[in-house]
C-alpha cells in the first residue's frame, strides 16, 4: 500500500460481470472523498477470453494499472483465473475467490486441460484465502448474474466504508429494475 | 462537479464543452466509444457519424472545417494509415475552424494487427501532436488542440492509447462554450493543392513548424516537476504516470505536446540534472530528437519498445541504470490455461468456415470476427495483414500460378464497404477468377456492433439507405453472385464448389445477422443424447463455446459433449456434422 494507495484486482471471463463490479468499487471509492482510476482492457473480452480490471484508490493515483505483486486484494470470479493471477497479491494481502469453473472451448479439443486441484494450489499459496461459492448463493436467489454483487459483498468486508453507503451506489448503478435483488445478493456475499 | 470517464469519454465531453460541432469516426477498438458517447449524449450539440472508411472519415471532417465548424476525425492508429493521403496535404492546406485528429494507437496489441507509433506522423506531416496522460487532460487537452489548430493553422494529432482510452478517472465537467467561424470561402492558394499552390503552402509549413517550436517551449502542456536532481525524466503519455510512481523524487519534464519537442528547454532541463532519461512507450520518438540536438540521454537501453510499459517495467529499467536501489521485479507470463477468443455461438462466421475446411481451400482473410477461424480448431484462416487485403491476397496468389490449391477471399460486410469494394473491381477488370466471400452479418461485430452504410441506420439513430451488396457487386462486373444461408452446411458447401471451380470472377454472399448485434438472437437450445453419442469430437471441432467434453465418457475414456442450454442458440451446425444424429432439439418443460 505505497502511497497509502489500495489496490484491488478483479479477474475473471467475458460475460461474468467484472466491469459493473469495477465501476461499482470506483463509485465507492469516489464517495469515501478519494482519487480513483480504473483500467481494464475491452475489445476482445466479449469473446470469452480472460477478463482484468485493476482498481486503485488514494489520496492521488498516478498509473491506472497495478504494479507486479502489490495488489492488495485480488478478487477472482472464475477458480482457475484465481490461480492464474494469485502471485500478483502482495505479502499479507487478501485472496477471495469464486469456486466456479469455466471452462474454455480448446478444453474439449483434447489440446488442454483444465488445471486440478486449483482450490488446494491457491490454499498453499494463499492459506488465508477465501473460496465462496457465489455461483450457487446467485442460483439459490434466482439468478445466476447475481455472482459479481455477492463477490462485492464479500470484498466489502475489507474495505472500510459503511454498509449504507455500499448499498447505495449498488441501488444506483445495477442494471433496471435489479436494484433489490443485488442489494440482496451483496449482503448475502458480505455474510460470507 | 466531478465524473468518472474513460479517457475516450472524456474526449467526447471535450469535444462537446469546448465547441466541437462535426465528428466522423470509422470503428476501431480502442477509439471507438468516443463517437458512441457523442451520439449517445451530445447528439444535439455535436453532430457524429460512421464514416464507410477512415480516409471518408478525414475528408468529412477536413470539409467540415473548411466550412467553418470545430471538427473532430477519429481512428484507431491504423486507420490513420488509410487516411494518410489526405493528412499529408491537409498539413499545407491548414484548416478552416479548429481541426483535431485523434489517433488511438494500441502498444502492446490488445486489439490490434501491429503496435505502430503514430507520433511520428506529427513530425512526418509536420503538425502539432498532444498527447494526455489521463482521462482529465484527454478532456482538457481537447480545448487547446481547437486554439493550437485555429492559432496556426494546422491540423493537430491527438495521440492516446489504449490505457488512456479504456482506463477511468476523475474528471471535472464544465460547460459548453461555443467560438463563431465563418462558412467556407474561395481561397484556391490555400485550399487547391495543384504544384504551384503547394510549393508556395510547403514554405508556409516549414514556418509554421518554426513558430510551433517556439510555442512548445512556452506552452503550460510541457511542464517541469522538479525534484531531486540527480535524475531527470523526460516523459509523456501514460508513460508520465508510471515514471511518476516509479521513480517519486526525481524531476520530471512531462511532455503533454509531444512534437515538436521544446528543444530548448530539454537543454536547460538536462543541464540541470546528473543523468537524463525518456520514458516513452513504443519508439524513440522524443530520444532520437534530443540526441540529433547533440543532448546526452539514454532510453530505449532501459525502457524497451517492445509492448506497453507500467510502473514494474519503468522500475526495472531505473534499477538496471543503477539509479533506483532495488531488485528488478520478475514479469511472469500467465500461462495456466489459454482462453483464446472464441466465435460466439450461434456465430454465422461458424458454418462458412467448416464449410470452406470441407473445400480444403487456402482462405485468405481479413479482419473482422471471421479472423478467429485462424484459431484452433477451426484453423481455416491463412492470411491477414489488415482491412481489405484479402481479395488482393487470394488474386494475387492466382496470378503468381505457383499454388495448386484455390484460394477464396473472405472478408465481411463492414470491411468489404470499407476498402473490398475497390480490390473486388481491380480483380474483375484484370481478369480474375477467385472466389469472394463476403461474411454478411449486417453489422460491424469486431468492434462491438456498429453500424455501416449497407446497415440502413446512422450512428445517430436514423434511418437510411441500405447498400444492396448483391447489386453492387454486379455493377462491379461481377456475374455470378450468390447469395447462402451460413447455417444450411449443405448449400453452404455446395454454392462455394460451384463458384469456387468457376472460371470466371464471383462473389458468395452469406445472409444470417450477428446473434449478437444490435441485438440478441436466441432460438430454442439443443441437447446431446448421451446413449447415441459416441464421443467421436466432430462437434468439439465446429469451436462452439456452448459445447464441452461431459463426465460421460466412451469405453476409450473419450468424453462425450454437452451442450450448454443457456448459451445454445439453435444455429443447429453441430447437428449437421453430428455423424450419429445424437444432437437433438432440447424438450423443454
Ligand atoms: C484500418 C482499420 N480500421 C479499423 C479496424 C478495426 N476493425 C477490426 S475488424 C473491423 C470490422 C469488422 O467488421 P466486418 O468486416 O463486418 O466483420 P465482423 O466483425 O462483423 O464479422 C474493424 C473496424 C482495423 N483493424 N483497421
Amino acid at each position: 500500500m505505497k502511497n497509502g494507495t489500495t489496490n484491488i484486482l478483479i479477474v475473471g471471463v467475458g460475460g461474468q460481470g467484472v466491469l459493473l463490479a469495477s465501476e461499482i468499487l470506483c463509485e465507492v471509492a469516489k464517495i469515501m472523498g478519494l482519487d480513483a482510476k480504473k483500467s481494464e482492457v475491452h475489445g476482445m473480452s466479449q469473446r470469452g477470453g480472460v477478463v482484468t480490471s485493476h482498481i486503485r484508490f488514494g489520496k492521488k493515483v498516478y498509473s491506472p494499472l497495478i504494479p507486479e505483486k502489490e495488489a492488495d486484494s485480488i478478487l477472482a470470479f472464475e477458480i482457475a483465473e484465481g490461480l492464474r493471477w494469485i502471485d500478483e497479491l502482495k505479502e499479507g494481502g487478501t485472496m477471495i475467490a469464486n469456486s466456479q469453473r469455466i471452462v474454455p472451448p480448446i478444453v474439449s479439443t483434447g489440446k488442454f486441460d483444465y488445471p486440478a486441484e486449483i482450490e488446494k494450489r491457491i490454499k498453499e499459496k494463499v492459506p488465508g484465502a477465501k473460496i465462496v461459492n457465489a455461483f450457487a448463493i446467485a442460483k439459490n436467489l434466482g439468478n445466476t448474474r447475481l455472482v459479481n454483487t455477492i463477490l462485492l459483498g464479500v470484498l466489502s468486508q475489507s474495505i472500510d466504508l459503511e454498509e449504507k453507503k455500499w448499498l447505495e451506489v449498488i441501488e444506483r448503478m445495477a442494471p433496471k429494475n435489479t436494484g433489490e435483488i443485488n442489494k440482496k445478493a451483496f449482503l448475502e456475499g458480505r455474510q460470507q | 462537479m466531478e465524473m468518472l470517464l474513460s479517457g475516450n469519454e472524456a474526449i467526447a465531453r471535450g469535444v462537446y464543452e469546448y465547441g466541437g460541432e462535426f465528428t466522423s469516426a470509422y470503428p476501431g477498438t480502442p477509439s471507438t466509444e468516443i463517437l458512441q458517447t457523442i451520439a449517445r449524449f451530445f447528439k444535439d450539440d455535436v453532430y457524429a457519424e460512421w464514416a464507410i472508411n477512415e480516409k471518408c472519415a478525414l475528408e468529412n471532417t477536413v470539409g467540415a472545417s473548411y466550412g467553418g465548424a470545430r471538427s473532430v476525425a477519429v481512428m484507431k492508429h491504423v486507420g490513420v494509415n488509410v487516411a494518410a493521403d489526405p493528412l499529408m496535404t491537409l498539413s499545407y492546406t491548414g484548416v478552416g475552424a479548429g481541426l483535431i485528429l485523434v489517433s488511438a494507437d494500441d502498444p502492446s496489441l490488445h486489439s490490434s494487427q501491429n503496435e505502430q507509433d503514430n507520433r511520428c506522423y506529427g513530425k512526418f506531416a509536420s503538425i502539432p501532436v498532444l498527447e494526455p496522460s489521463d482521462s482529465q487532460e484527454a478532456k482538457d487537452f481537447i480545448e487547446n488542440a481547437f486554439e493550437i489548430s485555429e492559432k496556426f493553422d494546422t491540423p493537430v494529432l491527438f495521440r492516446i492509447t489504449t490505457r488512456i482510452s479504456h482506463s477511468k478517472g476523475l474528471v471535472k465537467i464544465g460547460e459548453r462554450k461555443t467560438v463563431e467561424h465563418d462558412g467556407f470561402e474561395r481561397n484556391p492558394k490555400k485550399y487547391v493543392m495543384v504544384p504551384a499552390h503547394a510549393a508556395k503552402r510547403h514554405e508556409i509549413i516549414i514556418e509554421r513548424l518554426e513558430n510551433l517550436k517556439k510555442f512548445a517551449e512556452e506552452t503550460p502542456l510541457n511542464r517541469i516537476e522538479w525534484g531531486d536532481k540527480k535524475v531527470g525524466i523526460i516523459t509523456g503519455s501514460v508513460a508520465y504516470q508510471y515514471a511518476r510512481e516509479a521513480m517519486p523524487d526525481a524531476s520530471i519534464l512531462k511532455l503533454g505536446f509531444g512534437y515538436p519537442l521544446p528543444m530548448k528547454k530539454i537543454e536547460e532541463f538536462a543541464s540541470e540534472v546528473d543523468r537524463l532519461f525518456v520514458v516513452e512507450e513504443l519508439e524513440p520518438f522524443y530520444e532520437e530528437q534530443i540526441l540529433a540536438a547533440g543532448i546526452e540521454v539514454e532510453g530505449k537501453k532501459f525502457f524497451s519498445n517492445f509492448l506497453e510499459l507500467n510502473v514494474t517495467r519503468v522500475r526495472n529499467g531505473f534499477i538496471e541504470a543503477g539509479v533506483l536501489d532495488g531488485k528488478p521485479v520478475k514479469i511472469e507470463n500467465k500461462q495456466l490455461l489459454p482462453r483464446p477468443p472464441v466465435l460466439c455461438a450461434g456465430c454465422p462466421h461458424r458454418g462458412l468456415m467448416v464449410a470452406l475446411k470441407k473445400l480444403k481451400v487456402y482462405t485468405t482473410g481479413d479482419i473482422g470476427c471471421y479472423t478467429l477461424g485462424a484459431l484452433p480448431p477451426l484453423e481455416q484462416i491463412d492470411t491477414c495483414l489488415c482491412m481489405g487485403a484479402s481479395i488482393g491476397h487470394a488474386f494475387g496468389i492466382e496470378k503468381a500460378g505457383k499454388t495448386e490449391k484455390k484460394a477464396v477471399a473472405l472478408l465481411g460486410d463492414s470491411t468489404f464497404l470499407h476498402s473490398g469494394i475497390t480490390a473486388l473491381a481491380s480483380t474483375v477488370y484484370n481478369k480474375g477468377t477467385t472466389t469472394t466471400v463476403i461474411a454478411d452479418n449486417n453489422i460491424t461485430a469486431m468492434t462491438g456492433g456498429q453500424d455501416h452504410p449497407g446497415t440502413s441506420r446512422t450512428l445517430m439513430g436514423e434511418e437510411t439507405h441500405a447498400i444492396d451488396l448483391v447489386q453492387l457487386c454486379n455493377a462491379l462486373g461481377v456475374e455470378h453472385v450468390r447469395v447462402v444461408d451460413p447455417y444450411d452446411l449443405e448449400e453452404t458447401t455446395n454454392v462455394l464448389k460451384e463458384e469456387i471451380d468457376r472460371d470466371a470472377t464471383s462473389v458468395v454472399i452469406t445472409n444470417r445477422p450477428c446473434m449478437l448485434f444490435p441485438r440478441k438472437i436466441k432460438d430454442k437450445p439443443y441437447t446431446v443424447n448421451l446413449e447415441l453419442c459416441t464421443a467421436c469430437g466432430a462437434c468439439f471441432r465446429v469451436g462452439c463455446p456452448a459445447i464441452s467434453g461431459s463426465e460421460k465418457k466412451n469405453d476409450k475414456g473419450k468424453p462425450k459433449s454437452e451442450i450448454d442450454p443457456a448459451m445454445c442458440t439453435g444455429c443447429t451446425i453441430c447437428v449437421q456434422v453430428c455423424p450419429v444424429d445424437a444432437i437433438v432439439e432440447l424438450e423443454q418443460e
